[in-house]
């Protein structure tokens, strides 16, 4: 196929507001207007929103599922991280 | 739909590339443990093959399916009864949206996929390429058809690919609207006049069969299934999902008063099954060869509007040039 | 005519309008050049359905004789339809129905916050949730206009020659006859000269933004308001309300 494609974008919806923008799905669109239209069109008929994102997928930034074991693990034994690790003695309150 | 696309061949696993037997066992692993497969993981070839296939085809029949019950939304006997037909539709082209949306995450482009289903490579379900003749064809659709797709449906929400699985989540929680005005377009018109019972029993005999047939085929002709089911693309099998929709729909039809087009079909007590009649394989090859009454028509009008919109679209992407470079200036 | 029946033959005549562009625009389903423009236009014709039922609604109210929506929109005969002429045009390309939405949707949005402000209390709840609807077909119509204009030749001439075609049945939309005196005396309702000056100015600084120009003023179409219609709304009526008319009584 010759004809030039309408760029892809990324939608993010907050559903309700103090709730984050959660990864909806993607649209066409010819520009960020058109992206904005259509991105409310097909996620948001249910009332499903009340602010909408829209990225260009070229702009997105991703790691790399190649490089999971590199990019995470480490965190895994790094346990005094949490609270939980550690015991406070009995009879100290509020900590 | 749906299940169709999933019995043809590659689906079988060839090797293709750099794919190690420690590669396949580690992601079949996953698989086995229900991991969900997302974007840019390890996968197969012929897993992202398959799913390319298996998704694309069903966007596509969400798009040709608005073509059938298109056909009487300028002719809707009531305002309401309009106005909730075109939302249906609008949902469908929008579950063609979320499904393409899902398969350009595999690497195929929507561009292209659009070009396979225009120039006839790619499929779409048989089911479409039936007439849509009466209003009582538009309940018939709903009831039968959407019943059909909800059931092949539901267990594709838990498909081991995370964006197709996330997709059917959302098509899901919109389809069950959809068969119930269908439904309830058949209630009116089974408490109506002669005339309207009478239309609503003609629409069922002309869309039962094809309604079975959107199960695929048999078990037993279908060769390819065994590594879709193992790849969590596929979770019951053809003859499973259609005896089970059978089960389901006769009390249905019993209860609207109509009588299911089957001089076979009978309860079974033992098994707790309906027992039904052969279906006839050779209509359903003959609409998937491009032979069924609407085949060459709904290509038409799709190629139509593709054609006829394209000096649109270049509008859009001109303007869109035109704009960012001034706004880089 | 007293302020009754003027009211309710205005009312009539806003669902008229909403019925006959909803159903225009119904015609195009899957025939959009492009997927997310069918979710769109679905959303528009929904909501100039769900406006004509709202209209028909209050007016069977005002009427009180008990005539419901589809009374109104299946059992009237086509020269009790006082719809615009421009609304019952045929669709034509793409161009052609936007450039119909733009031309039409700048005065109503207009028309609908004047009548927010309607003493009958009924009507300016309707106009206020037609208004909300009407204000984003504007956004979202008026943009797709600039990009037609100003996109490619091919574009931007299909384009011009929709507008020039139209031009001639913009004219009615401003024709106030007595109905439209009396719901703006009477009833609190839009006078159609202010209207026209705003639309002018509107349509104007939209037309420069497309790289478009104004049509000359021609020979204004007209007769809609008075149910007199183009050969076109004859087919238009017959497949719209064919079942009622061949189930008579029936309910579905």
């Amino acid at each position: 196929m010759s004809e030039k494609e309408w760029p892809l974008y990324e939608v993010f919806i907050r559903s309700k507001s103090g709730l984050s923008h959660r990864h909806a799905g993607s649209i066409h669109a010819a520009d960020d207007q058109m992206a904005l239209d259509a991105a409310r069109d097909t996620y948001t008929r249910r009332s499903e929103g009340v602010s909408i994102w829209v990225v260009r997928s070229s702009q997105i930034v991703a790691s790399d599922p190649a490089e999971t074991a590199a990019f995470f693990e480490p965190a895994e034994d790094k346990i005094y991280r949490h609270p939980t690790f550690y015991d406070m003695p009995d009879g100290v309150e509020n900590l | 739909m749906y299940t169709q696309g999933l019995d043809q061949k590659g689906a079988v696993a060839d090797r293709q590339g750099t794919e190690t037997p420690v590669q396949l066992e580690a992601f079949q692993a996953r698989i086995d443990a229900e991991e969900k497969i997302e974007a840019k993981d390890w996968m197969p070839e012929a897993y992202r093959r398959t799913l390319v296939r298996q998704i694309s085809q069903h966007a596509h029949s969400e798009i040709i399916g608005m073509q059938p019950e298109g056909n009487w939304l300028t002719r809707a006997p009531t305002l309401k009864r309009k106005a909730i037909l075109l939302a249906k539709i609008q949902d469908e082209a929008g579950h063609g949206l979320y499904l393409y949306s899902a398969a350009e995450t595999l690497g195929v482009s929507r561009n292209q996929m659009v070009a396979d289903l225009l120039s006839g490579k790619a499929k779409y379900s048989s089911i479409f390429n039936y007439p849509a003749l009466t209003w009582a064809d538009i309940g018939a659709i709903g009831w039968l058809v959407d019943g059909a797709a909800i059931m092949n449906q539901i267990p594709l929400c838990r498909c081991s690919y995370g964006p197709y699985s996330r997709a059917m989540i959302r098509v899901c929680k919109e389809e069950s609207f959809h068969q119930r005005q269908g439904f309830d377009i058949l209630v009116s018109l089974c408490n109506g006049t002669e005339q309207q019972k009478a239309m609503a029993q003609d629409a069922l005999n002309r869309w039962w069969w094809p309604s079975l047939m959107m199960f695929g085929p048999s078990d037993k002709d279908s060769k390819h299934s065994a590594q879709s089911m193992a790849w969590k693309i596929k979770r019951f099998t053809n003859d499973e999902l259609r005896q089970k929709f059978i089960d389901v729909t006769v009390p249905q039809a019993e209860f609207l008063g109509l009588k299911v087009p089957d001089d076979e079909l009978e309860f079974d007590e033992k098994t707790g099954h309906y027992r039904h009649g052969e279906i006839d394989w050779q209509e359903f090859h003959d609409v998937l060869a491009g032979n069924g009454p609407c085949n060459r028509q709904r290509m038409e009008k799709r190629r139509k509007a593709h054609d006829e919109g394209a000096w649109v679209r270049e509008a859009a992407r001109a303007y869109a040039d035109k704009h960012a470079a001034k706004d880089a200036a | 005519m007293n302020k009754e029946s003027a009211l309710l033959a205005y009312v009539t005549r806003l669902g008229d309008n909403a019925l006959v562009l909803g159903q225009r625009m119904i015609e195009l389903v899957a025939a959009y050049p492009e997927l997310e423009e069918e979710l769109a236009n679905a959303n528009f014709a929904l909501d100039y359905i769900g406006q004509a039922r709202m209209f028909y609604t209050c007016a069977g109210e005002l009427e009180g004789k008990g005539r419901s929506e589809d009374d109104f929109a299946f059992l009237r005969d086509e020269n009790e339809f006082r719809n615009l002429l421009l609304l019952e045009q045929p669709n034509g390309h793409f161009g052609d129905s936007l450039a119909k939405l733009v031309l039409f949707e700048l005065f109503y949005f207009a028309q609908l916050q004047a009548l927010t402000g309607c003493e009958d209390a009924r009507v300016a709840e309707i106009a206020a949730r037609a208004e909300k609807e009407i204000r984003y077909h504007l956004r979202h119509n008026t943009q797709w206009l600039v990009r037609l204009g100003d996109g490619t030749e091919e574009s931007h001439r299909r384009v011009q020659e929709s507008v020039n075609e139209l031009w001639r049945f913009t004219g009615e939309m401003f024709e106030a006859d007595e109905i439209d005196t009396i719901v703006e005396k009477a009833w609190g309702g839009p006078n159609l000269e202010q209207l026209r000056e705003r639309w002018l100015a509107d349509i104007n600084a939209i037309l420069i933004n497309a790289t478009l120009d104004k049509p000359e003023d021609g020979g204004m179409a007209s007769g809609g308001k008075a149910g007199r219609h183009t050969e076109h709304f004859g087919y238009l009526i017959a497949e719209m309300q064919y079942l009622q008319r061949a189930h008579p009584g029936a309910s579905w």
